[in-house]
């Protein structure tokens, strides 16, 4: 029997799986390997969950939209290593809910921003960009220093354990205090176990106003851990090959 | 054959028995002025976003205003509230003409899809402003928002599929192969592309399922094909019912449009890792992705050609019917665009380009060139005849638009050309030391006069939107009515 289309076109059931058949195509054959080939994510040491802070932060980078304007992912080329740093693994967004890659870099890529500036710089540019960076077109996030609402941080990382990040039944029950404690909110408080839940944490007050936990203390400690988790000393190129 | 797919028998319509059955149009009416509406505050916030990355002070030290807050809200204004509501209304109308048989469910599914669908648009773009987002570009909206977008889409997904199944016409007519594969893909990808967690159930934050590398692929995958999907899928069902329609002439290849309809709702799915070449994505997907978006070029081109040679002997049309122009225009444009795509999809191109404004000026080509310029032509089609008027109000306020929208995309994408090539060049620039030659911020500063003519393209295009609102507004209010009697489903030989 010869093909006719007319059978297709005289068949709306027949048009609507034959199409939904036809686009599922790709992307099963794109995404469900990434999931299953093991090599996709490298074996890297030193990545970790995020501290209730910085999660709270990278909340907040989110909330802004920070992603419109900055990459957070760094390319296999030479300006670009030079630039920023070593290439970004696909191992160092492994507990990102969501991805923050980016698409655009009006700023430039913060994917290795963590501790290439002091927590001062980094308040004094949120407040006021043109104050450091006269060239810059940054918006000022100077409403930044206003009180962080972290009471439900144990829901947020219970979420994310569903998800499938590794919080443990500790860190969720800490989730709260661990707050405070990074902020330097408790100075005279032990972080000794802060520091075991979360190696590398950094710990201290960041904008200046210790007895208070703003938005600002919670982006900075953000931004002062982008990229620093993995050691990059002790990686072999061969550690990397996916 | 193809007369006769394409514009439905008309000679057997006398042999039908005759019925009273109405078209359904009070829905598309309201979505028509809805996508004007949204069409005109997409553009306005585009523009003040444009000139914010000029003059930074525009930001107006608010968090309600920043740029980081009201991108988001251009872009889903632009893509799902002006184009959404474009296509909506449209394919409502397209799918009861081409089919001879009112729209299924009425009045209420009808209704209930309009206001479920404007629900939507506001709940997601009050909450951008509030800070409410996913953080996935172009599937911002929170948890809630996608919920209920997803009860409105598969309601519009059974009125328009019930209306073909009640077709009195023997085929489906092309333009709603690419309406009803626009709207299944659409909620197979916002499906997928959304699966979250929510913190809790009173409040607005969630998280994503997905992590890192996959969530990228799965983000770009979805992201790609709301352009595949959404903007190209759903309007090239637009123009194979609204070129033929305006230009008196049949599609001008029924082959074609098979052929490239099967070749670009599969190969459009298998585009979206170039948005991500040369990151941590394993590069096996990188270089698929790139392989299948330069293969895409030819079907691309297939919808072109069959859009464009539809005017074979009716082009001294172009000159008496501006609407038609403006149509025309758009599938030129996005000839133009699906041929910069695949090239820039090339890992080498995909380099230089990749993360500078030659991205947001090949979006634009696309969006303003493609996207809003077949709306508009639709647009001047189709609201004198859903308000049964006899003509538009000026012919010449449309000639007004056309030039000043023209003018507006070719400084757009001509400043975003400049901007993006300089950026990247200037980013892998070396001295002769062997050191970078610019710090991050002088490429920034550089970019300051190409943003200023960006925002002034910008300015123009919303301009024309103007005039187009005013025109349209004068020509509904006009008193020369004609006859209501076109709008019988029985009696119209569509």
């Amino acid at each position: 029997m010869k093909f006719s289309h007319a059978i297709i076109e005289k068949n709306v059931l027949l048009l609507a799986v034959l199409s939904l058949i036809t686009v599922s195509i790709g992307g099963l054959v794109q995404i469900v390997p990434l999931f299953t080939i093991e090599t996709t994510i490298e074996r890297v040491e030193g990545m970790r969950p995020y501290t209730p802070l910085e999660l709270a932060g990278r909340n907040i980078y989110i909330r802004e939209g920070c992603y419109n304007c900055h990459s957070q992912q760094i390319r296999t080329f030479k300006d670009e290593v030079e630039r920023y740093g070593h290439y970004s693994l696909a191992a160092e967004s492994m507990y990102d809910h969501p991805f923050q890659w980016g698409s655009k870099r009006t700023g430039p890529d913060l994917a290795r921003v963590g501790g290439k500036y002091s927590n001062d710089w980094h308040v004094a540019h949120l407040n006021h960009p043109q104050a450091l960076v006269p060239e810059s077109i940054m918006p000022a996030y100077a409403f930044l220093n206003r009180p962080l609402s972290f009471d439900d941080m144990a829901d947020h990382l219970k979420a994310l354990r569903i998800a499938g990040v590794p919080y443990t039944d500790e860190m969720v029950a800490e989730a709260v205090r661990d707050v405070r404690l990074q902020a330097g909110a408790l100075p005279d408080e032990d972080t000794e176990a802060l520091l075991a839940r979360y190696p590398k944490a950094h710990v201290g007050d960041f904008d200046g106003k210790p007895a208070e936990v703003t938005e600002m203390d919670a982006l900075v400690a953000y931004l002062q851990m982008l990229g620093t988790l993995v050691d990059f000393t002790r990686i072999s190129p061969d550690d990397l090959k996916q | 054959m193809a007369v006769a797919s394409a514009i439905g028998a008309q000679g057997m319509v006398a042999a039908r028995p005759v019925t009273t059955e109405t078209y359904y149009e009070d829905v598309v009416r309201a979505f028509i002025v809805a996508a004007m509406f949204w069409g005109i505050a997409a553009f306005a916030v585009g523009v003040l976003i444009a000139f914010q990355l000029a003059f930074p002070a525009l930001n107006m030290g608010l968090e309600w205003t920043t740029f980081g807050r009201l991108r988001p809200l251009h872009t889903s204004a632009a893509i799902f509230a002006f184009g959404g509501s474009a296509l909506i209304g449209s394919s409502l109308y397209v799918v009861q003409r081409t089919c001879r048989a009112p729209l299924f469910g009425g009045r209420y599914l009808g209704w209930f899809v309009f206001l479920g669908y404007q629900l939507f648009i506001v709940m997601a773009a009050t909450g951008y402003l509030l800070g409410i987002t996913q953080g996935k570009e172009y599937a911002e909206p929170e948890w809630y928002v996608d919920l209920w977008l997803t009860i409105v889409w598969v309601a519009y997904l059974i009125a328009f599929a019930g209306t073909l199944f009640k077709r009195r016409e023997p085929h489906i007519y092309v333009a709603n192969w690419f309406y009803l594969a626009f709207i299944i893909t659409i909620a197979m990808l916002h499906i997928v592309n959304n699966v979250t967690i929510p913190v809790s159930f009173t409040g607005t934050k969630s998280y994503i399922a997905w992590a890192g590398v996959q969530d990228a692929m799965i983000q770009w995958w979805y992201g790609h094909n709301a352009v595949g999907f959404f903007l190209t899928a759903g309007f090239l069902g637009m123009m194979y019912y609204f070129i033929p329609k305006a230009a008196e002439r049949p599609v001008y290849s029924y082959r074609l449009s098979i052929v490239h309809f099967w070749a670009l709702i599969f190969l459009y799915i298998w585009a979206g890792p170039h948005h991500l070449h040369y990151t941590a994505l394993p590069d096996w997907t990188q270089t698929l992705g790139m392989v299948m978006s330069v293969v895409l070029w030819m079907p691309s081109w297939g919808g072109m050609i069959n859009g464009i040679m539809t005017l074979s002997g009716a082009w001294d049309k172009l000159r008496t019917d501006p609407g038609l122009r403006f149509s025309v225009t758009a599938v030129g444009f996005y000839g133009m665009s699906t041929f910069e795509g695949p090239v820039m999809s090339v890992k080498a191109v995909n380099g230089l380009s990749h993360y500078t404004d030659w991205t947001i000026g090949h979006v634009h080509s696309g969006a303003l060139g493609w996207v809003a310029f077949i709306c508009f032509g639709m647009m001047y089609y189709i609201v004198p005849v859903l308000w049964r008027k006899k003509g538009l109000y000026s012919k010449a306020l449309v000639e007004w638009h056309f030039w000043t929208a023209t003018l507006g995309i070719v400084l757009y994408i001509t400043a975003m050309w400049v901007s993006g090539i300089m950026q990247g060049l200037m980013w892998r620039a070396y001295d002769e030391y062997g050191f970078l030659q610019y710090s991050f911020v002088e490429t920034v500063a550089a970019m300051h006069p190409y943003y200023v003519i960006r925002g002034t393209g910008g300015l123009l295009f919303l301009t024309g939107a103007l005039f187009m609102a005013y025109n349209l507004f004068r020509t509904i209010r006009s008193a020369e009515s004609i006859e209501p009697q076109a709008a019988v489903a029985s009696v119209a030989a569509e």
